[in-house]
């Protein structure tokens, strides 16, 4: 058969392709979502830690009264129980990013690359040291 | 056509942020938020009394230090923030809003610890 047939004219209206329509609440659809999800809230979290540490400077700023009535709303059973989901939280970003830097970062001593359980290892040791350290100066009176 | 390219070059000096946000806290923020939110407050340890800690906080270098902690931190969650509600809850369309505030609020919560640290005596 000849093909006389000039080619297909080029449509304005291109036809949409069939998409499954994903649900709102995919993340609950497998524990691996989830907890992807709950890494990514972890953010909220950190974001919150830095609005509690910015009034603790204000109210120091403000005097020895100011700063006494802040730290005893930091002794509301309310607060508390939101300063222990946070802290849940904030390890979790910790423990995320430690174990994702061995897969991010790519350590080669001697033309072979270091295993990724030294580097999230080493990075877990750092945070043994820095966490003492912050601990020594906000525990000295 | 013309906003097209600064957006492109902003993308990595946001990305940068975020992951030094990132590193900022995963390293720092456990350990200040166990003491100040639950040990100190549940008598757990004790916590150096206010004139020592305003005298601490009162050191340039603490000051940079809090500076750090607080600045960088609030990148990381706009960056994250603004992709987990991007994908998270499909709202695409509304992706020039959610950048703006999630990335304002970071810059004002940058502005608002500079000042704080900055008039500490």
């Amino acid at each position: 058969m000849k093909s006389t047939s000039a080619p297909t004219p080029y449509t304005l209206n291109h036809p949409r392709w069939y998409r499954k329509r994903v649900s709102t609440y995919w993340w609950f659809q497998r524990p691996e979502y989830l907890r992807f999800v709950l890494r990514e809230v972890s953010s909220v979290f950190v974001a919150y830690f830095v609005v509690l540490t910015l009034l603790q400077v204000y109210m120091l700023s403000r005097g020895p009264l100011a700063y006494g009535n802040f730290l005893n709303l930091l002794k509301n059973p309310f607060v508390i129980a939101w300063n222990v989901i946070s802290l849940l939280f904030v390890v979790f970003h910790s423990i995320t990013w430690f174990n994702l830097a061995a897969r991010a970062m790519v350590v080669r001593v001697g033309g072979k690359r270091v295993p990724g359980v030294l580097i999230s290892g080493s990075n877990y040791a750092a945070w043994l040291v820095v966490s003492a350290v912050v601990a020594w100066f906000l525990l000295r009176g | 056509m013309e906003a097209k390219p600064t957006h492109v070059r902003l993308e990595p000096l946001l990305w940068i942020l975020f992951s030094a946000g990132g590193v900022v806290a995963a390293f720092l923020i456990p350990v200040h938020l166990f003491l100040q939110g639950l040990a100190f407050p549940l008598g757990w340890a004790k916590a150096a009394d206010y004139s020592s800690i305003a005298e601490l906080v009162a050191h340039p270098l603490v000051r940079v230090y809090l500076f750090v902690l607080c600045s960088v931190p609030l990148f990381h969650f706009a960056h994250r923030i603004r992709y987990t509600l991007y994908d998270g809850l499909q709202i695409k369309h509304l992706n020039e809003v959610i950048a703006l505030c999630c990335y304002g609020s970071a810059v004002v919560g940058t502005l608002v610890a500079g000042f704080l640290l900055w008039n500490i005596h």
